[in-house]
């Protein structure tokens, strides 16, 4: 086929497509992992760790096993291969093996024919522990420790990642400075909180097969940790993946409750479900790092940056989980939007004796970020310049490359800037309202998909789409994409769609299943649009030229001059002169019956050769500056948004209700992370393991969102998309930091921000005599 | 011990063998396979689990099943026509108030009672409504521009 021009606007494309599961999950038919029977389905419970840190001396079952009704007990030494979802570090287990590491470790399991049942059998293991010394302050950990958490800890410490990075000259650039700034940021764990507990059904067939079901986000990962820990081989496990309520990087790791279910499968050759109930789900956690960080920022007079210094401390919990990518994410996530000479990062990522750490939405990079903006409003502060004119200054060029050989392409970050600028009023706003009301500016930068794919072989692509015609006209689609809500399936069908020129409804993604999907490799990094959409695309013009083909037989017009209309092959420049699509498609099919088209994706080549240089490396990046529009009542300390003008680059948007949905999503992620929501915890033990003590913000306390969406198209996005999953939600936090600044006068160093918090920050510069705009 | 149970479920007698312990979440999803009704956290905490007992919104996890003897329960499924959506759905699909959609039967079912009671609420209103029902996904945004939507709409509920 030839290469047709871009059209600047598509038939469904850019427009707002309703999600295609819409009607099912509004009438209560969509079907969730939690939905599922199977006949003489046992209930599968978990004995977990009251003990954050303890070597295990002996577990008796016997009795458990005794008991009627009772199918199975399992212990750690059935199934002890290491698992993990970095190859480099696998140091989980499905139950404890040896030792347990904190409080909600597996450590027996049950199989039984009903709940009650299985409670009972859960109380009668009798287990002994020799008690271990417990490391809940990752500071302690730095050093070396009577009793390693894992014995791969570093030099005898509790650390399980140290990433020590230096571009540039950073002290030089320090001390020619003209201005310096630094800022110590103080985070909270905070917990991904979705509405859908964890859960997973498996069954074992007398064909030697094993078929899972899971509420997982990465339907590959599981696929393959099942296959390590069990011991059997890929093609002898299904797994399927149902409609997934919510992950924001909670259900992409495999989890040890996944495993286990499958492993009492295979024990009893009955199908099992292993539902956690919501304490289990807060225990399982994975959620975002607690972290510690701190930036030192050198600027020139003119308001040039010259350098950053930044370290961190990140509690990893009692697993490494992605901890690899996060000790390296919150170090190089600092790289963008601006450009920056110099950079230094230390960062270290330690084991304690507390529920895992893990992926989170923006993750590895809403901390970090956070810091270096609240450090910029200092550093624009000081040097007398509005903080837009700071930002602006030093933004990235497109198509340049950063100081540790990040590959930047498309950016529309200055757009960003002057939108939220305009449409905010900045300039009559800022230092300009009332004492207890504020604006702030906070700006974002995330990767568009990781470049560097958690993958057996990197040569392979990272995503495959196929498509299968036959007669009836209807377009199946087979991907292992993972929709979990983001509207990645909706996007999947408009794309194809979109390209064949057919209507949205003759187009049904198949439900994930490996053994019909294609690999992908799931929902993480923001990596979907991109990647899933470029194959797609690739599939779907296979496709199109396949049916312009078969019209071109029909027609007698050479291919050249034939192009896809609506639902018709039609004449270049004379669309009356068309043959119909389903004439089209029997024509082609004539050859080969059904068509097969098959389209992938793998990014490019990119990044310097230093250890660690693919950390963060991506095929392209997202942009945002929001501004947030506060108000703090100064006798109470509590804190109300009132407006977030959203300014994102996604390059074009394809489906403008689910990138405002994102929008909108991430945003209350970041207002919960930012006004209250916390892993609180006394030693080792988590306090409030439930959504009414660890409270997501509730409708009202939600503000006015404007989205502003003035992204240009990128050069290799997908029709020149990328990502708006993850990035919308880091601008949101040091927006609303600045414009509590802007209002009352005082630095939030230490999140969440809540009312006692505030109010003693503020009291603090009552007491040193500072006022603030009058207050 | 297993007693009969009986009540009204989307409008039709349904009588099943019931223990006095029984939630009427675990009846109405394990007895009665009226899945549409989600399990989000069995503490009254989420909202996921929402049902119409005589008109009220109600809270099926915290609820024993024997306090719904003998009344009338609409689920999701109760609410849904037998073709297309109600105007609350409807509104729900055209404004992308779903998302990963675990919650959304809960909402639903909040706000058709919400607008069965008061068909013309106020922002304030129905933000009021659906504050016992938790949405990670959406931000509440569109959630609440459909239930203002379908307020509008003429065949509501």
């Amino acid at each position: 086929m030839t290469v047709s021009e871009r059209p600047t606007e598509y038939r469904l494309l850019g427009g707002r497509i309703p999600y295609i599961e819409g009607p099912l999950k509004v009438s209560g038919r969509a079907e969730y992992t939690d939905d599922i029977k199977r006949p003489g389905m046992l209930v599968g419970r978990l004995l977990r760790s009251p003990w954050p840190h303890a070597r295990i001396r002996s577990i008796d079952v016997a009795k458990a096993r005794a008991m009627p009704g009772v199918f199975c007990v399992l212990t750690g030494e059935k199934y002890p291969t290491p698992f993990g979802v970095l190859p480099i570090t696998h140091d989980e287990t499905a139950l404890a093996v040896g030792k347990t590491r904190y409080i909600g470790d597996i450590v027996a399991a049950v199989a039984a024919t009903d709940e009650p049942t299985a409670e009972r059998a859960l109380a009668a293991i009798d287990v002994e522990v020799d008690v271990l010394p417990e490391y809940n302050d990752p500071k302690v950990g730095l050093e070396k420790v009577l009793e390693p958490i894992h014995a791969r800890g570093l030099n005898g410490t509790n650390i399980q990642k140290e990433v020590v990075q230096h571009f540039g000259d950073v002290d030089a650039a320090f001390a020619q400075a003209a201005v310096q700034v630094r800022f110590r940021g103080n985070f909270a764990g905070v917990t991904h909180a979705f509405t859908e507990p964890l859960v997973t059904v498996a069954e074992a067939t007398p064909d030697g097969r094993l078929t899972v079901w899971s509420a997982t986000q990465v339907p590959h990962y599981l696929h393959r940790s099942l296959s390590e820990v069990l011991g059997l081989p890929m093609h002898r496990i299904r797994v399927i993946k149902p409609e997934v309520g919510g992950g924001f990087g909670g259900k992409s790791d495999p989890l040890p409750h996944e495993i286990v279910c499958a492993a009492l499968a295979l024990e009893t050759g009955r199908p099992v479900k292993v539902l956690l109930d919501r304490e289990d789900v807060f225990l399982t956690n994975h959620g975002r790092h607690p972290t510690q960080n701190e930036v030192r920022i050198a600027a020139a007079e003119d308001g040039r940056l010259l350098a950053y210094d930044i370290e961190a401390v990140i509690d990893g919990g009692a697993w490494s989980s992605f901890g690899t990518v996060t000790t390296y994410y919150n170090g190089v996530l600092a790289m963008g939007p601006y450009r920056i000479p110099n950079f230094r990062y230390r960062g270290r990522r330690v084991y304690t004796n507390k529920p895992p750490s893990g992926a989170m939405r923006a993750h590895g990079g809403t901390n970090i970020r956070y810091s270096v903006e609240v450090a910029l409003d200092l550093l624009a502060e000081k040097l007398g310049v509005d903080p837009f004119d700071l930002r602006d200054r030093n933004a990235l060029p497109a198509h340049s490359t950063t100081v540790n050989q990040f590959r930047i392409t498309s950016t529309s970050f200055r757009q960003c800037l002057s939108a939220a600028r305009e449409r905010s009023e900045w300039n009559a706003r800022f230092r300009k309202l009332p004492y207890g009301e504020g604006v702030g500016l906070g700006c974002g930068f995330y990767i568009s998909g990781s470049n560097s794919p958690i993958h057996f072989t990197p040569k392979m692509p990272q995503t495959t789409v196929h498509l299968k015609v036959d007669m009836d006209g209807g377009i199946a689609v087979h991907s292992m994409q993972a929709d979990i809500g983001q509207g990645s399936n909706t996007l999947l069908a408009a794309i194809v769609a979109e390209v064949v020129g057919v209507d949205l409804s003759r187009v049904h993604v198949v439900r994930v299943d490996s053994d019909v999907s294609p690999i992908d490799i799931g929902s993480y990094s923001s990596r979907v649009t991109f990647m899933m959409g470029n194959a797609a695309r690739r599939a779907a013009e296979e496709l199109r030229d396949q049916l312009i083909a078969g019209a071109s037989q029909v027609s007698g017009y050479p291919v050249e001059q034939l192009e896809v209309g609506f639902e018709r092959i039609q004449v270049r420049h004379r669309p009356d002169i068309a043959v119909s699509y389903l004439d089209a498609l029997h024509r082609a099919m004539e050859k080969g019956g059904a068509l097969l088209t098959s389209g992938a994706y793998n990014s490019p080549p990119i990044g310097g050769t230093f250890k660690g240089a693919r950390a963060g490396t991506a095929p392209a990046y997202s942009f945002g500056a929001y501004v947030a529009h506060v108000r703090v009542d100064p006798e109470t300390g509590v804190l109300t948004p009132i407006k977030i003008w959203a300014a994102f680059d996604c390059g074009r948007v394809l489906n403008r209700l689910a990138v405002e949905g994102q929008i909108e999503g991430s945003i209350h992620m970041g207002l919960g992370q930012f006004l209250g929501e916390s892993m609180n915890y006394r030693g080792s033990r988590l306090l409030n393991p439930s959504l009414l003590e660890y409270k997501i913000p509730m409708p009202e306390q939600m503000p006015e969102i404007e989205c502003l969406l003035v992204g240009e198209d990128d050069p290799e996005g997908p029709f020149g998309a990328k990502e708006a999953g993850e990035g919308p939600l880091i601008a949101t936090l040091p927006a609303l930091a600045n414009a509590v600044y802007d209002a009352v006068g005082v630095r939030c160093s230490t999140l969440p921000v809540t009312p006692d918090r505030l109010l003693r920050l503020i009291d603090e510069r009552a007491e040193s005599g500072l006022t603030w705009k009058g207050g | 011990m297993s007693k009969p149970w009986s009540a009204r479920v989307n409008g039709h007698p349904v009588t099943t063998a019931c223990p006095d312990e029984r939630i009427l979440l675990d009846l109405l999803r394990e007895d009665l396979n009226l899945t549409g009704t989600k399990r989000g956290c069995d503490l009254g905490t989420c909202g996921c689990c929402t049902v119409v007992i005589d008109g009220r919104a109600t809270l099926s996890c915290l609820t024993l099943a024997r306090l719904a003897e003998g009344r009338s329960i609409t689920t999701i499924e109760g609410l849904t026509p037998s073709t297309g959506l109600n105007p609350v759905q409807q509104a729900f699909v055209d404004h992308g108030a779903t998302q990963c959609g675990f919650c959304t039967p809960g909402f639903v079912v909040t706000a058709c009672a919400l607008l069965a009671e008061k068909p013309h609420p106020t922002r304030k209103e129905i933000e009021l409504a659906v504050s016992g029902n938790l949405c990670r996904c959406t931000g509440y945004t569109k959630i609440i521009e459909a239930i203002e939507t379908a307020a509008r709409s003429p065949g509501s509920r």
